[in-house]
């Protein structure tokens, strides 16, 4: 009981740890989770991590939460999962929140505003960085061109609330749905 | 109530977020962008924000639009809500479900998101590119060279030197802008 306790908090401040010191995101941490919990810690092991990344990238939701809840659930159950998230997050909120508090007086400098009017420019670039990178994961047959053509053409030019949510919606089922007919064809 | 909204709408959010924190920008634009809680420039400075503090990217933009909308309650709510989905998600996997990637409609299903998903976020670099350069998309309303010239130095060191740190891109342009925007101003 008590080391499972001790293993509970320890969950915590190695998630913590790990939210503290990645920058950009949930990919960037898998190689600090690696290091802490398979090497250090051996808490789990080689398969289990890469079963735990296979989960976080195809299930919705945040990479980085996705892979401590399943990590501290695996290793000390529901409280776990809650202390190893709570960790992963806290250094963000504090962290955050503090910028957030002085950000629009920051702003309110001349230089300050040209800075970011030039880092603005900069960021659409790692955006579009980002979705190279998600282009090069993502299947490349005619049917995901059309689906990619159909989202970039809706997106651009109609106005609606829930599009995104709609076109995602859409997405799993054109996907489901049309492995089931290849599926069919193939048994056939 | 804002607080209520908030979390909903992060709630939201994160449940549709699928491959990763720059999956949410099309999402962030659509609800949030849209209810009037970030214009676009404000939008950019906190992805900047965001990618250039440590932590994961859609929380840190959760807290930053709660905390701007509802304070330290609304930065929590925020933040609770784009973390929620997550964590119910992976506890019903990690307890119920033995071998998860076996069930491989989730797989088909994710096999159609991910080029909706690029197309979505395609739209969204088209609509920021016109709108840093032009003003707006389709309109022109005024040519900033200084934002075309940013944008063109950023992509050739990207593709130059591709293990570069994103926060010095970030750094870079944040320098190039106060340089150009100050001695040349459009």
């Amino acid at each position: 009981m008590v080391a499972n306790m001790n293993k509970k908090w320890e969950l915590f401040f190695t998630f913590f740890k790990i939210g503290l010191f990645t920058f950009g995101g949930g990919y960037a941490m898998i190689p600090l989770i690696h290091h802490e919990l398979v090497e250090k810690k051996q808490w789990i092991n080689d398969d289990e991590m890469v079963n735990m990344i296979a989960i976080a990238e195809s299930t919705p939701g945040v990479i980085a939460v996705n892979s401590a809840t399943f990590v501290g659930y695996k290793i000390a159950k529901f409280w776990g999962g809650l202390l190893a998230t709570i960790g992963v997050v806290l250094p963000s909120f504090i962290i955050i929140s503090l910028i957030a508090l002085f950000f629009e007086n920051f702003l309110a400098i001349p230089l300050v505003a040209a800075a970011f009017k030039g880092i603005r420019a900069g960021v659409v670039v790692l955006i579009l960085n980002a979705c190279l990178k998600l282009y090069k994961k993502s299947p490349k047959t005619a049917l995901a061109y059309l689906l990619m053509a159909l989202a970039l053409g809706l997106s651009l030019f109609v106005d609606f609330q829930y599009l995104s949510f709609l076109l995602i919606v859409f997405g799993m089922v054109v996907g489901i749905t049309s492995q089931m007919i290849k599926r069919k064809k193939e048994i056939k | 109530m804002i607080y209520v909204e908030l979390f909903f709408v992060f709630f939201l959010i994160g449940l549709f977020t699928i491959g990763g924190g720059y999956a949410m920008i099309p999402l962030i634009e659509d609800q949030v962008v849209s209810r009037g809680w970030l214009t676009y420039e404000k939008m950019l400075n906190f992805f900047a924000i965001a990618e250039s503090t440590p932590g994961p990217f859609a929380v840190n933009t959760a807290t930053l639009v709660g905390f701007e909308q509802g304070g330290w309650l609304g930065a929590f709510v925020a933040t609770l809500g784009v973390i929620l989905p997550s964590f119910i998600i992976i506890l019903i996997i990690a307890k119920f479900i033995q071998n998860f990637m076996k069930y491989e409609k989730f797989q088909w299903a994710l096999q159609g998101v991910k080029p909706i998903v690029v197309g979505m976020i395609a739209a969204v670099v088209v609509n920021l590119v016109f709108k840093n350069i032009f003003g707006g998309l389709f309109a022109f309303s005024y040519f900033d060279y200084i934002a075309l010239s940013i944008m063109v130095i950023i992509v050739v060191l990207r593709w130059r030197f591709k293990k570069l740190n994103p926060i010095y891109l970030i750094i870079i342009s944040g320098l190039l802008g106060m340089l150009a925007y100050t001695f040349f101003p459009i």
